[in-house]
């Protein structure tokens, strides 16, 4: 493919200002995602994924800011986009759904109104033809009886059904940049998999590419090809998703891979006694000196406390950020 | 769900001053101002009179229904226009913060420290007598409970997931105002426009009963207990229909506003669904 990447981000600092000063709760992260991709981004609670999604979006309000770095989409540079240029993007060509089903509908609008609101507002069309397409778009999210359905309110809704409505919600502009900030952790494991299964489905059969963000590496490293791990606002490596499990390289991988059960065939690669990452996640205002994850790592020395590690690129398109990579 | 008796209740009285007031040339008797005769002065209520007659021999009764249709005007219109300033204020303020915000806030502070009455009358005294300028002056200086209600509101609305998930779909402010934050205040803004609607009507009681309403001829329930004020101990009913007019119309919209209150707070819609 020709042309510019879909989305590139270039040393992102996300600033958290107080009165007179600032820290960096997001700093030197890197990443591309090509066309029709699928990316996820894996970390602790806190370590800076919803504010990464935002600011890719334009949404960082105070007091968070961008601090430094470029995120380019499509070739544009979203800083530098006015107010309404960015609004164009949003939900038109970039769109994003959340974690919270329950909250992140309209509660008094019907669902059908608010499919039909998104072809009014970045479309053009007027409310017949969108109140028609709305009907389209809750049968691609294979919602029973849509034609009935889109009169229904969100609270007649299951918690499944919603999910679904804001994927249609999502994908009803036909975005290129499906922005998913841990989409299923409100609901059970069961319709958990039928939704990721859904939205994979229908981005791959439009050439959505999808960023996926969870806490949840197992799940992430299932639907997308590559896999960014994040560290206290850094992404400390980066792996297509079949390497991740076998080959990863920064100690804190090694420790969330360890830390997952696993059946089958990567029960027979050896390391089978479940294990968490002993230690909490330091918070924003005292980030140790040096690699950010020294406290909790079993292979830290004294370089490790003094200097932050640079980014190491590993072959097959990987890289890791520590002195002591595997 | 069971409806309270107050809705029930005030929602009947309220009903039926409407419907007096909109019927009210088919439910008179006589016309309001021109039938006068004063060979039936100052009869007491009978079968023919029922609310008995005044000094210049008009039919208490027809007045009285005729005056339902200023009295309603007043209540609906100034509180129409009091609702929409503000909803409009207190919405932007809420929603934009800042100066603006601080703007309205100051604003509201004023108006609240006035006494609503001393303030429109003030306006009334520089527009002058009579319905237009009564429907201005009680229509600006009672939009502050309004505009507090929605501010509020708006503040605790801003922060919802929907919201939010509106500024992620690219909605603008003015979208993200109207389809996801007015919507959701219309309860507690109706309750306080109902309240406010009885309010505006005994204003316009007191405003015409001070002559600076609806002057007479022309029957409002005010400007009609004004000129009864002489007769009272002498002709008592012509100040006890309009009196009870006002009593019971403004009792209803009380008992309403209380009522959906009861059916449109957010906790127990909650519990409903
Ligand atoms: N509005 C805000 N004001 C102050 N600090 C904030 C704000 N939003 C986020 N933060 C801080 O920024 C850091 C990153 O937050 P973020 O929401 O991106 O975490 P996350 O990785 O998405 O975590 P989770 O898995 O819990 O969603 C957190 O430490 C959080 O406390
Ligand atoms: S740089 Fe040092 S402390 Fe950081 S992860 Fe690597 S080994 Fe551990
Ligand atoms: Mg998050």
């Amino acid at each position: 493919m020709t042309g510019p990447p879909l989305l590139e981000v270039e040393d992102l600092r996300i600033d958290l200002n107080y009165r007179s000063s600032h820290v960096a709760a997001v700093e030197g992260v890197s990443f591309r995602i090509d066309r029709g991709e699928t990316f996820g981004l894996v970390g602790e609670s806190g370590c800076g994924k919803s504010i990464t999604a935002l600011a890719l979006i334009g949404l960082l309000r105070q007091p968070l800011s961008i601090g430094a770095g470029a995120i380019r989409f499509d070739g544009r540079e979203i800083q530098r986009l006015s107010a309404a240029e960015q609004r164009a993007l949003r939900g038109n060509r970039i769109a994003m759904i959340f974690q919270e089903p329950m909250t992140a509908l309209n509660p008094v609008s019907p669902v059908g109104r608010q499919i039909a609101e998104m072809f009014v507002l970045h479309q053009g069309k007027d409310w017949r033809e969108a109140d028609r397409l709305a009907v389209e778009a809750l049968a691609s999210v294979r919602v029973p009886a849509p034609e009935r359905r889109v009169k229904d309110y969100p609270h007649q809704l299951s918690g499944g059904m919603r999910q679904r409505v804001m994927i249609a919600i999502a994908l009803a502009c036909g975005p290129d940049l499906l922005i998913a900030d841990e989409p299923t952790t409100a609901l059970d494991v069961t319709v958990q998999a039928e939704i990721i299964e859904l939205m994979r489905n229908l981005c791959a059969e439009r050439g959505t590419a999808i960023l996926m963000i969870s806490h949840d590496l197992g799940l992430v490293a299932n639907v997308c090809r590559r896999v960014a791990v994040m560290y206290a606002g850094r992404i400390v490596e980066e792996r297509g998703s079949d390497d991740i499990f076998r080959t990863s390289s920064h100690p804190y991988t090694q420790g969330l891979v360890d830390s997952l059960p696993r059946l089958g065939s990567r029960a027979a690669l050896g390391r089978t006694r479940l294990t968490e990452i002993a230690g909490v996640v330091p918070a924003i205002t005292d980030f140790p000196d040096g690699c950010r994850f020294n406290p909790r790592c079993a292979r830290a020395t004294d370089i490790c406390r003094t200097t932050e590690p640079e980014t190491t690129l590993l072959g097959a398109g990987g890289l890791v950020r520590c002195h002591h990579h595997a | 769900m069971r409806l309270g008796a107050n809705l029930i209740i005030g929602g009947a009285l309220f009903a039926l001053a409407i419907f007096v007031g909109l019927l009210a040339p088919w439910l008179a008797h006589t016309d309001p101002v021109m039938d006068a005769n004063l060979l039936n002065a100052e009869e007491p209520p009978s079968w023919i009179w029922w609310f008995g007659t005044d000094a210049q021999g008009r039919d208490i009764y027809s007045r009285v229904v005729h005056g339902a249709r200023i009295s309603l005007t007043v209540g609906i219109v100034s509180q129409l226009v009091n609702s929409v300033i503000g909803v409009t204020l207190g919405l932007t303020a809420g929603y934009w913060g800042g100066w603006w915000d601080d703007f309205v806030n100051g604003l509201t502070n004023l108006m609240l420290a006035i006494p609503s009455l001393i303030f429109a009358l003030a306006i009334m005294a520089v527009l002058g007598p009579g319905l237009t300028s009564l429907l201005v002056a009680l229509g600006l200086t009672n939009w502050s409970f309004t505009c507090r209600i929605a501010r509020a509101s708006t503040l605790s609305l801003k922060s919802q997931g929907y919201v939010q998930a509106a500024k992620v779909l690219g909605y603008g402010d003015l979208r993200i105002m109207i389809t996801q934050l007015l919507p959701n205040m219309v309860g507690p803004i109706i309750v306080i426009g109902t309240l406010g609607m009885g309010g505006a009507i005994l204003a316009e009681a007191a405003l015409s009963f001070l002559g600076l309403g609806v002057r007479p001829p022309y029957p409002s329930w005010g400007s009609m207990l004004s000129e009864a004020r002489d007769q009272i101990t002498t002709a008592p009913w012509l100040s006890i229909f309009p009196g009870l007019a006002i009593f019971l119309t403004v009792l209803g919209l009380n008992l309403l506003g209380d009522g959906l209150r009861d059916i449109l707070d957010p906790q127990s819609r909650s519990r409903r669904t």
